[in-house]
């Protein structure tokens, strides 16, 4: 899933300075997940953004609306009545939720509320981390599902390399070297062979950005 | 606005029905008084507190509130009170970054027959909220 971090509040409060009637928009996929632009999270940001404009002595009116994704035209569509009410739209999407809303409310000042961070999974409560980088040229089959483009701090495809220490990386001795954890596994597998196969450099251009898939559906 | 000297905060205090109302009660049978500003709204587990409740609570003129729970090991529905101790330093993150003071959002625990302890922590949060003034957020404050 697309994890996403709120921006700071003085920052939001930046953006939308001189409005005096907005709409957040939280989105009900990823960033629910991920704590960052939910339901929840829209009605706290509101909050906060009241709070502080009354205590700066501001008018500030918000509308609260979360939809199911962002990033579905569709879906976006039907905030048309709200969005009609405001003078701005503030997103708490990932960035892929920002741009439809903007492309389907061309006069309308969208802004986004989250910066995006990056494809991953949660480790622990509250705890999300890397793990793909959408390169468009999948490894997992020859690392035992362990991606060392994202994982490897050098990205490397043929590791591990000599700052390998005792199972953790030298950049980091919090972390986990992800080679060590590639040897590992393919050892549990009985694949190791895989690890003495030379890996030539990756095609860089697998995906030409922006990207674009075209598909039928199955 | 009110004048310094005569302010008398408005204090919500969220009180668990395991604990802390039935503390406030027996405060009462005991004839143990404490400050009137004190509004007391019953809940079923200091765990049903939400961030939100809290915040809505500020936005409509508080100038502090309080969670009261029961003690750590003894919640009934067995963490309810670290849930609501989690949420409350969450609201004081949340408050600070809009320039209110966290310390005006404080959670206590205690037990049902500890009147006189609801009397000092309601006297006590009420003086502390009085040295830091009406809430910034209150129309001409």
């Amino acid at each position: 899933m697309i994890v996403a971090e709120r921006k700071p509040l003085e920052d939001i409060r930046e953006m939308i300075a001189g409005y005096k009637k907005i709409l957040i928009v939280g989105c009900g996929t990823c960033v629910t997940i991920c704590w960052a632009g939910g339901e929840k999270e829209v009605a706290v940001l509101s909050s906060q953004l009241r709070l502080a404009s009354k205590k700066d002595g501001n008018e500030l009116e918000i509308l609260e609306a979360t939809i199911e994704r962002q990033c579905e035209k569709e879906l976006v569509e039907a905030l048309k009545d709200k969005v009609q009410q405001v003078e701005a739209v503030l997103s708490m999407g990932c960035g892929a939720g920002v741009q439809p809303i903007a492309e389907i409310f061309p006069d309308m000042p969208v802004y986004p509320a989250l910066n995006t961070t990056f494809v991953g999974m949660p480790e622990g409560e509250g705890v999300w981390v890397e793990t793909c980088r959408a390169c468009g040229d999948c490894f997992l089959d020859k690392t035992g599902g362990i991606c060392p483009i994202v994982r490897c701090a050098k990205g490397l495809l043929n590791g591990p390399c000599g700052g390998t220490n005792n199972g953790k990386c030298e950049i980091d001795s919090e972390k986990d070297c992800a080679w060590t954890l590639i040897y590992r596994r393919l050892e549990q597998q009985g694949r190791l062979d895989a690890m003495r196969k030379y890996y030539p450099p990756r095609n860089f251009q697998a995906v030409i950005r922006p990207g674009k898939v075209e598909t039928l559906p199955a | 606005m009110k004048a310094k000297g005569a302010f008398l905060p408005d204090i919500v205090a969220f009180c668990c029905a395991q604990s802390a109302y039935q503390a406030a009660d027996t405060a009462g049978s005991m004839r143990i008084t404490y400050p009137e500003n004190i509004r007391v709204i019953r809940v079923p587990c200091a765990g049903r507190v939400d961030v939100l409740h809290i915040l809505r609570a500020f936005e409509k003129g508080a100038d502090g509130v309080l969670v009261l729970g029961c003690h750590e090991e003894a919640c009934r529905h067995l963490s309810g009170n670290i849930r609501a101790k989690n949420r409350v330093q969450r609201v004081n993150t949340l408050l600070q970054e809009v320039g209110i003071d966290g310390k005006r959002v404080e959670m206590f625990t205690l037990a049902p027959n500890q009147g006189s302890r609801f009397a000092r922590i309601a006297n006590e949060v009420n003086e502390r909220i009085k040295e830091l003034g009406p809430s910034p957020v209150k129309s001409g404050a």
